[in-house]
């Protein structure tokens, strides 16, 4: 299995991927706690990137409402959380069920049905809506007025409830993203990533041949939700609050598939490169607009959308791809 | 509750309703013909309303006048978007294209925070509080006035895709993208003229809604998504589709507004979408594709 994991991977890139993982390792104890958390910022995006990246780049579905799984898995461990003492090691399971049977309902309505591209896109989007005013008006977790989780000061962290410190939930989320990378590399060598990458390019010689392409696409939804609810019970419990408004919202679906855009569409590696520079280029323009004493609302965003535009028209496959064939990381076929 | 005013209150949905199939109908427009999914419909819309809002409180000028040059620098807009962004991604993966159009989308709403920040604006003309007795109801007049007018622009520009040559000439790209290119049509020309056309409809949709509603900077991605429930309930790139759409959608806010919360009413809409995208993808009066 691990000689699966590797096989056609350059010595090169194992040896920077073992250093990066190294440094990732030691960075807490190095760095400021501001640093600290921008590094979750990045790892958060890296991760729930590498989840919608199961959909999009491996299965060729375009999800426009990935923040629908985020919100799922963050509430519903929160809500058991909060009304009955279960703790999210517990109600994670919950959570990623609910959020899978979410994807496999919205994915069978739309693989059953023959709703593809766009449709498929607006349906995803729809659906996040939906639920998002749905939970503004769910009272059982306080509907807009939103969830909070208890917040004490700990003085040691306490793991089982996930409440602690900052460094703690990096080196969870630093687990997770390596965890996700890992299977993801397993999912694209093996059997499975040929019938995604089959159905991406070509859905109707996918069937020619015998694969079965709704039973494929949505295992890579169920997957892809699975992934996702994890990261909305990460939110919940490192940000200990959760409002419909915010967490379903049609801009999280945005900002979280942003940087596996930037990053490159279906490659490994994309969504984490690509939460990394858009990360840091937002907090970078944030410093230099505060040091300049610029403190007007929106012109980080702005700025974030001409480099989004910029890279979208001269770097149309992203960051990586051709990033990798300049550092020779490429693999051997 | 009184049958008065539930009919009373359906006439205002229908109404502002008909308001909405004009802006969608931008987009049923630049779909149809362009195949690519404007994201940044209801951020464009927005930039109308500011507008509108800037010459009336600068020059006092009302915003059913002031809609015709905002519709004109919309048209140029949507041109040089097209000619200039989008034209070079018609053959691009719609992600790609989703992609190029959100971070246009992004940049739109934040430089109106920007430029107007986070406070709802409105404008108050001096018939604003004015209504028009039809039968037994009560109706605003600014919302029969800029109904009457959304239906003649409507009219307008289905009279320029039935009748003119360059319509036709649109009409023909959209059906057959390679007979089109084959016949001689310069393709990238007319997909420009057609976004331009889509802009000019959300334009002027735009400058009237700011009589119907206030205005904030974060409304646009609420919009965009409005504008796309509107056009595929009502069956993409047909024209009267869209102002069905609008209407539905209209009286389906106004009814949930009344018998359940305001706060609530996009949620009927959207199920209205996943109905019809499920049971009726081409549309209500959609062709079949």
């Amino acid at each position: 299995m691990i000689a699966r994991l590797v096989d056609g991977v350059p010595k090169r890139a194992l040896i920077l991927l073992g250093l990066l993982m190294a440094a990732m390792l030691v960075a807490p104890l190095l760095v400021d706690p501001y640093i600290l958390s921008v590094l979750v910022i990045i790892l958060y995006f890296a991760y729930t990137g590498q989840a919608w990246n199961v959909m999009m780049g491996f299965a060729g579905q375009l999800s426009l409402g990935h923040a629908l799984y985020v919100g799922l898995g963050g509430y519903t461990a929160a809500a058991l959380y909060v009304h009955f003492g279960i703790g999210p090691w517990a109600g994670v399971w919950v959570a990623i069920a609910i959020s899978m049977a979410f994807g496999l309902g919205i994915g069978f309505l739309a693989f059953r049905f023959g709703i593809g591209g766009v449709y498929f896109a607006l349906l995803t989007i729809a659906f996040a809506e939906f639920t998002r005013i749905g939970f503004d008006h769910f009272d059982w977790v306080n509907g807009s007025g939103g969830l909070f989780l208890p917040v004490e000061q700990y003085s040691v962290n306490d793991l089982p409830n996930l409440r602690g410190s900052p460094t703690m939930f990096y080196y969870i989320l630093l687990a997770l993203t390596a965890g996700a990378f890992l299977l993801c590399r397993w999912l694209l060598t093996g059997r499975i990533g040929y019938y995604w990458l089959a159905i991406r390019e070509e859905p109707e010689a996918a069937q020619t041949l015998g694969i079965n392409v709704f039973r494929y696409k949505m295992i890579a939804v169920a997957i892809s939700a699975g992934m996702t609810a994890l990261s909305g019970v990460f939110f919940a419990f490192y940000y200990n609050n959760l409002f419909p408004e915010q967490i379903f919202n049609i801009s999280r679906s945005i900002e979280l598939i942003l940087g596996p855009i930037i990053g490159g569409v279906g490659s490994l590696f994309g969504p984490i490169l690509g939460a990394f520079v858009l990360t840091v280029l937002a907090e970078t323009v944030t410093e230099v607009m505060h040091a300049l004493g610029y403190e007007i609302p929106g012109i980080k965003q702005v700025f974030y959308g001409i480099c989004l535009l910029v890279v979208i028209i001269y770097l149309p496959h992203g960051i990586w791809p051709p990033l990798r064939k300049r550092l020779g990381l490429e693999q051997k076929p | 509750m009184p049958a008065e005013l539930i009919a009373n209150v359906a006439l205002q949905g229908i109404l502002t309703g008909l308001v909405y199939g004009l802006m969608a109908l931008g987009l049923s427009v630049i779909f149809g013909v362009v195949r690519v999914v404007n994201f940044a419909h209801g951020e464009m819309m927005t930039i109308a309303s500011y507008a509108a809002i800037v010459a009336f409180g600068a020059w006092n000028i009302d915003p059913l006048v002031a809609m015709v040059p905002i519709a004109v620098i919309l048209f140029a807009l949507g041109y040089v978007m097209q000619a200039v962004l989008i034209n070079p991604f018609v053959n691009r993966p719609e992600h790609s294209q989703f992609i190029l159009l959100a971070a246009v989308a992004i940049i739109m709403v934040n430089a109106l925070l920007m430029v107007f920040g986070p406070d709802a604006r409105s404008v108050l003309v001096d018939y604003s509080l004015d209504s028009v007795e039809i039968g037994p109801l009560l109706v605003d007049k600014v919302r029969v006035i800029t109904a009457v007018l959304a239906l003649a622009i409507a009219a307008g520009l289905f009279a320029f895709f039935r009748l003119t040559r360059t319509g036709r000439a649109i009409r023909a790209c959209a059906d057959n993208y390679l007979g089109a290119l084959v016949v001689g049509l310069n393709v990238r020309r007319l997909y420009a003229l057609t976004f331009g056309i889509g802009s000019a409809c959300v334009g002027a949709a735009g400058a009237m809604m700011v009589l119907l509603i206030d205005t904030t900077p974060s409304i646009g991605p609420a919009f965009t998504l409005q504008a796309f429930v509107i056009v595929i309930v009502g069956g993409l790139g047909s024209m009267p589709g869209a102002l069905l759409g609008g209407i539905l959608i209209g009286l389906s806010e106004a009814m949930s507004g009344l018998f359940f919360a305001p706060s609530a009413k996009s949620m009927f809409a959207v199920a209205l979408l996943i109905l019809v995208l499920l049971f009726r993808p081409q549309g209500l009066l959609g062709r079949k594709a």
